[in-house]
C-alpha cells in the first residue's frame, strides 16, 4: 500500500525530470536566438510590454530581409514578471538552457543589477534600452539609453539658462535611478551656484497617487521670490496622478515648469494633456522628431502593433541597439560574444532623429538631447535639440566618480581610476 | 521684385541712420534674424528692446503672434510671415508689417518658430506696456500675469500709469495689489515702500512673501570686530549658529587663517616622501592605521618638509577671535525691520491656513479611503467574509468608466452614465461571486480569503489581457477641472470635493438603507443573529447575496471616483486593498460609523505625519502602519466595536 | 521520543527518504557534480523551491496546526535573507576594495577600507557611510546568529503584543499583513540602511569562493536547502506529534475551550509563531544566495498571501501537503513564465500562457478551496486510504 504511494510520487518526479531533459535537448544551431527579457506582467509590464513588441517587430523585419549570417533570427520571450530575482533566474535560463546569443531587456536599474552577476559570470550580452543613472560599466552590457549627461544635465542646463529657474524641486520615485540622478543634479546645481536651501527633494513610493500635499509644497517654494522649477524622476503610472493634481492646481508651465525624465508618449496616452501643455520632458527621441527614417519607423510600428500605439525613447534605443548588433555580428561573422563586443565599438547607425549614433568604447551611445513641450494631443513639441552627446558612464560631477573612466577597448576596464592609473575592478558594481 | 525692395531697405538701413531703420518691421527683423530663429532668454532682451523702441505699429501684433507660436519663416529667404489656412493644403502668407496677403506657400517650405517658454516669458514682459491699458480685458489680464511672473523696475511706472484709467474693478484691484508688490521691490521712496510692505500684513499670498523675502536675503561674513555701518541681521555664535568647521573655513577663505591640510594631501605628502621604503623613519608597511600615518606626517612636519597641521586649539582660538555675522543685502534697516515684522505676521496667518489645508487634504484622503473601504466593511460586517477581490471590483468600476467614455464622448454625460453603470456591473459581478463561490464557503472565512484572492489575481490578469498593461485615461468633465482656491495656501481640487460629496452621499444612502428600509432591517437582523433571523422568516441567503452585491457595487463607484483623480490600470485596486482592510479593522467591523472613523483617522494621520516629514512619503506610510499595529493592541476590535456575529467570538 | 515520533508520523520516513533519493539523483544529474543533464539554472530553481517548501512547512505549522493565518511570514523569510545578504555583500565588496587599494603606494588603513566599502555598497543609493545596522556585517558568525535572532525577536515582540491583546482570526491576519507591509515600506526607504529598493545584490557570489563555478555552488546550496528542508520537516513533525501538538491543534479547533481548561494559550501560540518565524528566516537565508538579489518587494504582502495559498493547495494540517503545494505552484509558475509552455491556437484566438497563466492560477485557487478543501494532500490521503482498504 505504501509502495503504491511511493510509486505515484516517483512517477510525478519522473515526469518533471523528463520535462527538464526535453528542454535541454533542443539547443540546436539552426537559428540565431535572441532573448527578450522584459516583464510582461506585474508593475513594470506597463512599460516593458511595448519593448517586447518592438523587439518582435525588429526581428521580424530582419528575418524579412533574409535574416543574419544566412540564418533566421528566433525570438525567445520570457516573462520575469517585474520580480527582480526572477530576472537573474530567467537570464541564466536564456543563456544556458535556451542558448541565446544576445539578450535585449530590463527596464529598472534593480532588474539590471540583478542580471549583471549572471551575465558577467556566463559572459553574455545584454542591450539595456532605458535611460539610467550611470555609475556603472559592465563588459557584458551595452547601454543604449541615456546616461545622466545625456538627459538630466542638459535638461537642468535648459532650466537654468533658458527658463531662468532659481529654485529646484527634485521629485522622484524612491529607487536608485531618481536617487542617483538627484544626487548628481544636487552637486551639479551647487556647482552652478544654487544654494542648498533652494533644492527641495522629495521621494514617493511606486504607484503613489495622493499628490495634493506635495504639489502644494512645491507651490509654497515660490514664497521667497525665486522662480521654481520641478525636475521629475517620477516613474511609471504615478505620473498620472501627479499630472492630474498639477493640472487641477492650475499650475501653468510658465509659472512652475516641470521637466520629466521618465514621461514619454506612452505615459501621456493614459491621460488628458490639455491642462499640461507646456510642461517638458527630456529624451533622446520624441515621436514628433522630424526625420524621414522616423516617419518610416512610426509607420511600421503602427502597422505592426496597432494604429493607436505611440513610439518612445526606449524603443528607439532598442532600434539602434538591435541594428548595431546585427551589423556587428555581420562584421564579426559570428555571434560569439567577445567577437561581437569588439566589433560593436565604433559601430555607427543613423538614429531616428536625423543624426547618427556611435557606440563608444565605454558601451554607451552618442545621442542628441531633445527637450519637448507637452502638446494637447499627447505628443511633444521639440523646443531644443543638441548635437549628439557622448554618453559618460561615470559622472564628472561627483568627486569620487570624476576620477573614474570606462574604456573596454583600450584599457579593457570599466572602472579605471585615472588618478592611481589602476583598474578598480573588472566586474561591475552590483 | 522683393529682392529689390529688400536691397533698397538694406541700403537704407546702411546709409540712413536713426529713423529709416523703423520704416519696415521686416527689415528690422532681418537684422535680428539669427536671434529670432534661435531665441534664448538671455540674448533676446536687446532685440526686443529695439523692436519696442522702433515704435512700429506692427510690433505688438508680431510679438503676440510670435509668443503664440504663430510666426512662420520661409526657408528659401528667411523672411517671417503669419499664415492662414488656404485651399489644397497650402497656406496663405501674411506680411508681418502690413498684414497684407503675400502669396500661397507650401507648409513644407516653411518653418514654424517655436520660442521656448523662457523666451515667451520675456516677450510677454515686453508686451506689457502695450497691453496694460488695452481695451480688451483679456489682454490686460495677460499683461498682469506676465508682470506677476517676471516684473522689472521699468514696469512700475507703466503700471502706476495704468491704474487710474482701469474700469474693471477686479482688474483694478489686481493692478493695485501688483503696484504695491512692485513698490516693495523697485520703489524709490522709503516711506512708500514701508507702507507697501506693511499693507501686506496677514496676507497669505505667495507673491507677497516672494516680494518680501528677497529684502531679507542675508549673507554670512566674518569680521575682526563687531561690524558697524552695516545692516546686521544677527551675530552668529560658532558652535550653535554656525559649525566651527565651516566658520574656520570662512576664515581661511578670507585669508585670515592657515588652511587645514586635507586628508588627501596628507596622504600624498607621505607618498611623496617615501625614501627607501621609509617615511620619516617609519617603514611604509607599518603605516596601516591613521594614527601611524599622523605620526609620520608630524615627523615630516617637524623637518619642515611638509606644511604643519593646524591643531584644533589653533582653529578654536582663530574662530573665537573673530565675529561672524549675517548681513542683509538691503542696506536700509527701516525696510528690513518692516519686512521682518510683516513676514512674522504673515507666517502666523500662513500657519493657520496651512493647518486648514492639511485638514482639507486629510478629509479628502479620508473620503477616498472611506469610499474604497465601505463596501468591504458591509460584506465583512454582515457576512464575516473577507473579500480579497474587493480591489478588483474597484478596478472593474474604473474600467467601466473608461469604456463608457469610449462610447459617450461628452465627459459630463459619460460620468453620469458611468456611475450607475459601474455600480450595476460591479453589483452583478459581486452577486455572481457570491452565488458561485462564497456561499459555499459560508462558515470558512479564512478560506474565502484565499478563494477571493484567486479571483483577484485572475481578474487582474483578465483586465490586463483585455485592456492591455497601459494606463487608460478616465477624464473628468471640465467643470471638475481646477481647484477651489481660498488663497495661495488653501486650495483643493474640485475632483476631490466631488469625491468627498460622493462619499457623504453614500454614507447617507447606506445609513438610510440600513436604518429605514425593510432590507436594512433584515440585514441588521442577519448581522446580529442569522439563525434567529432565519426563523423569523428572513432568507439569509438572499440577504447575503444582496449585501455582497451592494458592497461590490459601491466599490465599482469608488473605482470611477479613484480613476478620475489617479490612474486606471489593472493594478488600481490592489493599491487600495490593504489600505481598505486597515480602515475597516481600525474602525471596527460591521459598522458604517466605524469605517468612517477608521477612514478619518487613517487619512488625517497620514497627512499629519507627511506634514512633519515632507520629503519622505514612504516614511509617513510606514509610521502610519506601525501606529495602526500599536493602536490595535489597545482596541483589538477597532474604534467602534460591535457585538453579535460580526464580533467574532 | 524518536520512535514515537516516527510511529505517529509515518510520513516523516517516507518524506525524508524521498527527499534523499531526489537529492542524490539531482546531484548525479547536475552539471557541477555529475552527468550535466540538469542545468545549473534548474538546480537553482530546485534549490529555491526546496527553501519555499521549508517556509511552507513553517506556514503549515502556524496555520494548519495552530490556526493562526499569518499573512506576514515572508517578512521573516526576507529578514533572514537580508541578514545573510549583508555578510555576503560586505565581504565580497571588502575583497574587491582591498584588492583595489593594495595597488596604492601606502598600505590601506582600516578607515580607507571602510570608506571604500561604503562607497561601493551605498554609492548606488547616494551614500557612502556604512550604517549602524551593518555593524556585524564583517562577521559571518554574527550574521548567522542574526539570521535567527532578528526575525525571532520580531516575531516574539509582535506575537506577544498581538496574542496578549487577544487579536484573533481575520484581525490577526490583517495585522500580520500590516506588519509585513510596514517592514517592506520601511526597507523601501533609501535611508533604511539596506539600500532601499535596490536591496542587496550579487548574493550568488560567495566571498572567498569566487573561483568556484556557479554550477558547483548551486549544488552546494541545493544540498544545504534539501538538508534544511529535511531537518525542518523533522522538527515540525516532532512539534506536532507530541502533547504540544495536541494542544496547538486544540487551540486551532476551539481556542476558548482550551483556555478554560487552563492552558496558557497565548504562550503556546507565541512559541509556534516564533519557531515558525525562525524556520522561515533560515529558509530565506538559504533562498536568497541562490536567487542572487533580495529587495523589499520580496516581502510585500502578496508574497505571504501566496504562501498561504500554497499551503491551502497542498493541504494544510499535513506537513507533506505544504511541501507539495509550494513545490507544485512555484515550479509550474516558473515553467509558465519561462515562455516554454506551448501556446494553444484556438483559431480565433491564441492562448498565450504568459498572458493566461495567472488566470489559470487564480481560478485554480478557487477550485481547490471549493472542491478540495483539504488540498492535494487531502486527495493523497484518500488515495492512501483506498489502497489500505483494498
Amino acid at each position: 500500500m505504501k509502495f503504491t504511494t511511493k510509486l505515484r510520487i516517483a512517477g510525478a518526479a519522473a515526469f518533471i525530470t523528463t520535462g527538464i531533459l526535453t528542454q535541454t535537448a533542443y539547443a540546436q544551431e539552426e537559428t540565431i536566438k535572441v532573448g527578450v527579457l522584459h516583464s510582461l506582467s506585474g508593475t513594470m509590464a506597463i512599460s516593458e510590454t511595448t519593448l517586447k513588441d518592438t523587439m518582435l517587430m525588429l526581428i521580424e523585419q530582419q528575418n524579412a530581409k533574409g535574416g543574419l549570417l544566412g540564418k533566421q533570427l528566433e525570438a525567445v520571450v520570457v516573462d520575469p514578471a517585474s520580480d527582480w530575482p526572477l530576472f537573474a533566474e530567467k537570464a541564466r535560463e536564456l543563456m544556458t538552457v535556451q542558448n541565446v546569443d544576445v539578450m535585449f531587456g530590463c527596464w529598472t536599474s534593480v532588474s539590471r543589477k540583478s542580471v549583471l552577476p549572471v551575465i558577467e559570470e556566463l559572459n553574455g550580452l545584454l542591450f539595456y534600452p532605458v535611460q539610467y543613472e550611470g555609475e556603472e560599466s559592465s563588459k557584458n552590457v551595452f547601454y543604449t539609453g541615456a546616461a545622466p549627461n545625456q538627459q538630466a544635465i542638459p535638461a537642468t542646463d535648459y532650466f537654468l539658462e533658458e527658463l531662468g529657474v532659481e529654485k529646484f524641486a527634485l521629485l522622484g520615485t524612491d529607487y536608485v535611478y531618481p536617487r542617483t540622478t538627484n544626487k548628481i543634479l544636487e552637486q551639479y546645481l551647487k556647482d552652478k551656484g544654487i544654494a542648498e536651501a533652494d533644492i527641495f527633494v522629495n521621494y514617493t513610493p511606486f504607484g503613489h497617487s495622493d499628490w495634493s500635499k506635495i504639489v502644494a509644497d512645491v507651490v509654497a517654494l515660490g514664497a521667497d521670490g525665486k522662480k521654481v522649477g520641478v525636475i521629475s524622476t517620477i516613474n511609471g503610472d504615478a505620473n498620472i496622478g501627479f499630472y492630474k493634481e498639477l493640472a487641477a492646481a492650475g499650475i501653468s508651465a510658465d509659472d512652475i515648469p516641470v521637466v520629466a525624465f521618465s514621461v514619454g508618449e506612452e505615459e501621456l496616452s493614459g491621460l488628458d494633456t490639455t491642462n499640461l501643455v507646456g510642461h517638458l520632458a527630456a529624451w533622446n527621441y520624441f515621436q514628433s522628431a522630424d526625420a524621414p527614417v522616423n516617419a518610416e519607423f512610426i509607420k511600421e510600428w503602427k502597422a505592426f502593433a496597432g494604429e493607436e500605439r505611440v513610439t518612445n525613447d526606449p524603443m528607439e534605443a532598442h532600434y539602434i541597439g538591435f541594428n548595431m548588433w546585427v551589423n556587428a555580428v555581420e562584421a564579426a561573422g559570428t555571434t560569439d560574444v567577445d567577437a561581437v563586443r569588439t566589433a560593436m565599438y565604433g559601430q555607427k547607425f543613423p538614429n531616428l532623429t536625423g543624426s547618427e549614433a556611435e557606440m563608444l568604447p565605454n558601451h554607451h551611445l552618442t545621442k542628441p538631447v531633445l527637450i519637448g513641450e507637452i502638446q494637447e494631443d499627447g505628443q511633444f513639441d521639440i523646443v531644443s535639440q543638441t548635437e549628439p552627446v557622448p554618453g559618460d558612464a561615470w559622472t564628472d560631477f561627483l568627486p569620487e566618480s570624476a576620477v573614474l573612466e570606462s574604456d573596454w577597448k583600450e584599457l579593457a576596464c570599466g572602472m579605471y581610476n585615472t588618478e592611481t592609473k589602476t583598474c578598480v575592478q573588472l566586474n561591475s558594481n552590483y | 521684385m522683393l529682392r529689390i525692395i529688400l536691397f533698397v531697405f538694406a541700403a537704407l538701413t546702411a546709409f540712413a541712420p536713426a529713423k529709416a531703420q523703423d520704416a519696415d518691421l521686416n527689415a528690422l527683423l532681418e537684422t535680428y534674424r539669427a536671434n529670432i530663429e534661435k531665441p534664448s532668454r538671455t540674448t533676446i532682451g536687446p532685440v526686443l528692446e529695439d523692436l519696442v523702441d522702433s515704435q512700429l505699429p506692427a510690433v505688438p501684433v508680431f510679438l503676440e503672434k510670435w509668443r503664440e507660436k504663430e510666426v512662420w519663416q520661409r526657408e528659401s529667404d528667411g523672411r517671417f510671415f503669419f499664415v492662414e489656412d488656404a485651399t489644397d493644403g497650402k497656406v496663405m502668407l501674411i506680411d508681418v508689417d502690413s498684414g497684407a496677403e503675400a502669396g500661397l506657400a507650401d507648409k513644407n517650405d516653411l518653418d514654424n518658430l517655436k520660442p521656448n517658454s523662457g523666451v515667451r516669458g520675456v516677450i510677454a514682459g515686453a508686451l506689457v506696456q502695450f497691453q496694460l491699458s488695452d481695451p480688451d480685458p483679456e489682454r490686460r489680464l495677460q499683461a498682469l500675469t506676465a508682470l506677476e511672473r517676471d516684473p522689472e523696475a521699468s514696469h512700475l511706472s507703466i503700471l502706476r500709469g495704468a491704474i487710474e484709467s482701469e474700469s474693471d474693478p477686479a482688474i483694478k484691484a489686481r493692478k493695485e495689489r501688483l503696484q504695491r508688490l512692485l513698490t516693495i521691490q523697485f520703489g524709490s521712496d522709503q516711506a512708500n515702500r514701508v507702507a507697501a510692505i506693511e499693507s501686506f500684513a496677514g496676507d497669505p499670498g505667495v507673491d507677497a512673501r516672494a516680494a518680501l523675502n528677497p529684502l531679507l536675503a542675508t549673507r554670512v561674513e566674518v569680521f575682526d570686530a563687531v561690524p558697524e555701518g552695516l545692516n546686521v541681521a544677527r551675530l552668529l555664535t560658532p558652535g550653535s549658529d554656525i559649525e566651527p568647521q565651516s566658520a574656520y573655513q570662512m576664515l581661511v577663505d578670507a585669508g585670515k587663517a592657515r588652511p587645514v591640510v586635507p586628508m588627501a594631501d596628507r596622504k600624498q605628502a607621505l607618498i611623496d616622501n617615501i625614501e627607501n621604503g621609509m617615511v620619516a623613519g617609519t617603514p611604509v608597511a607599518e603605516l596601516v592605521t591613521q594614527a601611524a600615518r599622523d605620526r609620520a606626517y608630524l615627523a615630516l612636519a617637524a623637518d619642515g618638509s611638509v606644511p604643519p597641521l593646524v591643531t584644533p586649539d589653533e582653529q578654536r582660538s582663530a574662530v573665537a577671535n573673530h565675529v561672524f555675522a549675517e548681513i542683509y543685502a538691503e542696506k536700509d534697516p527701516v525696510l528690513t525691520t518692516a519686512a521682518r515684522e510683516t513676514l512674522a505676521n504673515i507666517s502666523g496667518t500662513v500657519g493657520l491656513y496651512q493647518f486648514v489645508d492639511l485638514a482639507l487634504d486629510g478629509l479628502s484622503l479620508a473620503s477616498i479611503y472611506f469610499l474604497a473601504a465601505i463596501g468591504l466593511a458591509i460584506t465583512f460586517g454582515v457576512m464575516g467574509v473577507i473579500n480579497m477581490a474587493h480591489g478588483e471590483f474597484i478596478m472593474i468600476g474604473a474600467y467601466t468608466g473608461y469604456v463608457v467614455q469610449q462610447f459617450i464622448p461628452n465627459y459630463t454625460v459619460s460620468i453620469i452614465v458611468a456611475l450607475p453603470l459601474a455600480f450595476t456591473v460591479a453589483f452583478l459581478a459581486g452577486v455572481a461571486l457570491e452565488r458561485l463561490v462564497i456561499r459555499y464557503l459560508a462558515h470558512r472565512p479564512l478560506e474565502t480569503l484565499l478563494a477571493t484572492f484567486g479571483i483577484s489575481i485572475a481578474l487582474q490578469q483578465i483586465a490586463k489581457n483585455i485592456f492591455g498593461t497601459q494606463a487608460r485615461p478616465l477624464t473628468s468633465p471640465s467643470w471638475l477641472d481646477g481647484a477651489w482656491v481660498l488663497n495661495d495656501v488653501v486650495s483643493i481640487s474640485y475632483i476631490r470635493i466631488a469625491i468627498f460629496v460622493l462619499a457623504l452621499a453614500f454614507l447617507g444612502l447606506l445609513l438610510f438603507i440600513l436604518n429605514r428600509t425593510r432590507l436594512g432591517l433584515e440585514v441588521r437582523a442577519v448581522t446580529q443573529n442569522p439563525r434567529m433571523a432565519s426563523s423569523m422568516g428572513i432568507n439569509p441567503d438572499r440577504i447575503n447575496m444582496l449585501t455582497f452585491g451592494l458592497g461590490s457595487g459601491i466599490a465599482g463607484i469608488a473605482g470611477v471616483a479613484i480613476g478620475l483623480f489617479a490612474k486606471v490600470t489593472s493594478e488600481l485596486g490592489s493599491g487600495y486593498i490593504v489600505q481598505s482592510f486597515m480602515t475597516v479593522v481600525v474602525g471596527g467591523v460591521g459598522n458604517i460609523w466605524g469605517t468612517l472613523a477608521g477612514a478619518g483617522m487613517i487619512g488625517s494621520l497620514q497627512k499629519v505625519i507627511e506634514f512633519f516629514n515632507p520629503s519622505n512619503t514612504l516614511a509617513a506610510q510606514t509610521y502610519m502602519i506601525i501606529f495602526i499595529i500599536i493602536f490595535i493592541q489597545f482596541r483589538p476590535k477597532g474604534i467602534i466595536a460591535l457585538k453579535g456575529r460580526a464580533a467574532g467570538d | 521520543m524518536e520512535r514515537s515520533l516516527l510511529a505517529r508520523q509515518p510520513s516523516v520516513l517516507i518524506f525524508i527518504g524521498l527527499l534523499a533519493v531526489f537529492t542524490i539523483v539531482i546531484t548525479i544529474l547536475s552539471e557541477g557534480f555529475g552527468l550535466g543533464i540538469v542545468s545549473t539554472s534548474f538546480i537553482k530553481i530546485l534549490g529555491k523551491t526546496l527553501c519555499l517548501c521549508l517556509i511552507a512547512i513553517a506556514m503549515d505549522l502556524v496555520w494548519g496546526y495552530c490556526g493562526i493565518l499569518s499573512l506576514g511570514h515572508f517578512a521573516f523569510f526576507g529578514l533572514g535573507g537580508y541578514m545573510i545578504g549583508m555578510w555576503l555583500m560586505y565581504e565580497r565588496t571588502k575583497d574587491i576594495v582591498i584588492a583595489s587599494l593594495s595597488s596604492g603606494e601606502l598600505p590601506a588603513t582600516p578607515e580607507e577600507i571602510r570608506e571604500g566599502i561604503g562607497t561601493q555598497i551605498f554609492g548606488v543609493v547616494g551614500g557612502a557611510e556604512i550604517p549602524m545596522v551593518w555593524y556585524f556585517a564583517d562577521s559571518l558568525f554574527a550574521q548567522l546568529a542574526l539570521v535567527v535572532l532578528v526575525p525571532g525577536l520580531l516575531a516574539l515582540v509582535f506575537g506577544w503584543l498581538a496574542f496578549r491583546s487577544r487579536v484573533t482570526g481575520v484581525y490577526l491576519s490583517i495585522l500580520t499583513q500590516a506588519m509585513t507591509l510596514a517592514l517592506s515600506l520601511y526597507l523601501f526607504q533609501n535611508d533604511s540602511g539596506l539600500r532601499g529598493n535596490n536591496g542587496l545584490s550579487g548574493l550568488q557570489n560567495i566571498p572567498g569562493l569566487t573561483e568556484v563555478p556557479q554550477s558547483v555552488v548551486s549544488v552546494w546550496f541545493f544540498l544545504a536547502s534539501a538538508f534544511a528542508l529535511g531537518l525542518g520537516y523533522l522538527v515540525a513533525a516532532w512539534v506536532v506529534s507530541g502533547k504540544f501538538g495536541n494542544v496547538i491543534r486544540a487551540i486551532r479547533d476551539d481556542e476558548a475551550r482550551i483556555r478554560f481548561m487552563g492552558y496558557p494559550v497565548e504562550a503556546y501560540k507565541l512559541v509556534v509563531f516564533t519557531l515558525t518565524a525562525v524556520i522561515a528566516a533560515i529558509a530565506g537565508a538559504l533562498y536568497y544566495p541562490q536567487a542572487g538579489i533580495i529587495n523589499p518587494a520580496e516581502i510585500a504582502p502578496i508574497a505571504s498571501i501566496y504562501l498561504a495559498v500554497w499551503v491551502a493547495i497542498g493541504g494544510r494540517g499535513r506537513l507533506y501537503g505544504a511541501v507539495i503545494g509550494a513545490a507544485l505552484v512555484s515550479l509550474l509558475s516558473s515553467w509558465f513564465t519561462g515562455g516554454q509552455a506551448p501556446s494553444i491556437p484556438l483559431g480565433f484566438y491564441t492562448v498565450n500562457w504568459v498572458d493566461w497563466w495567472q488566470v489559470l492560477l487564480g481560478l485554480g485557487f478557487v477550485l481547490v478551496t471549493l472542491f478540495a478543501p483539504k488540498g492535494i494532500g487531502g486527495l493523497f490521503d484518500k488515495l492512501v486510504r483506498k489502497d489500505a482498504a483494498s
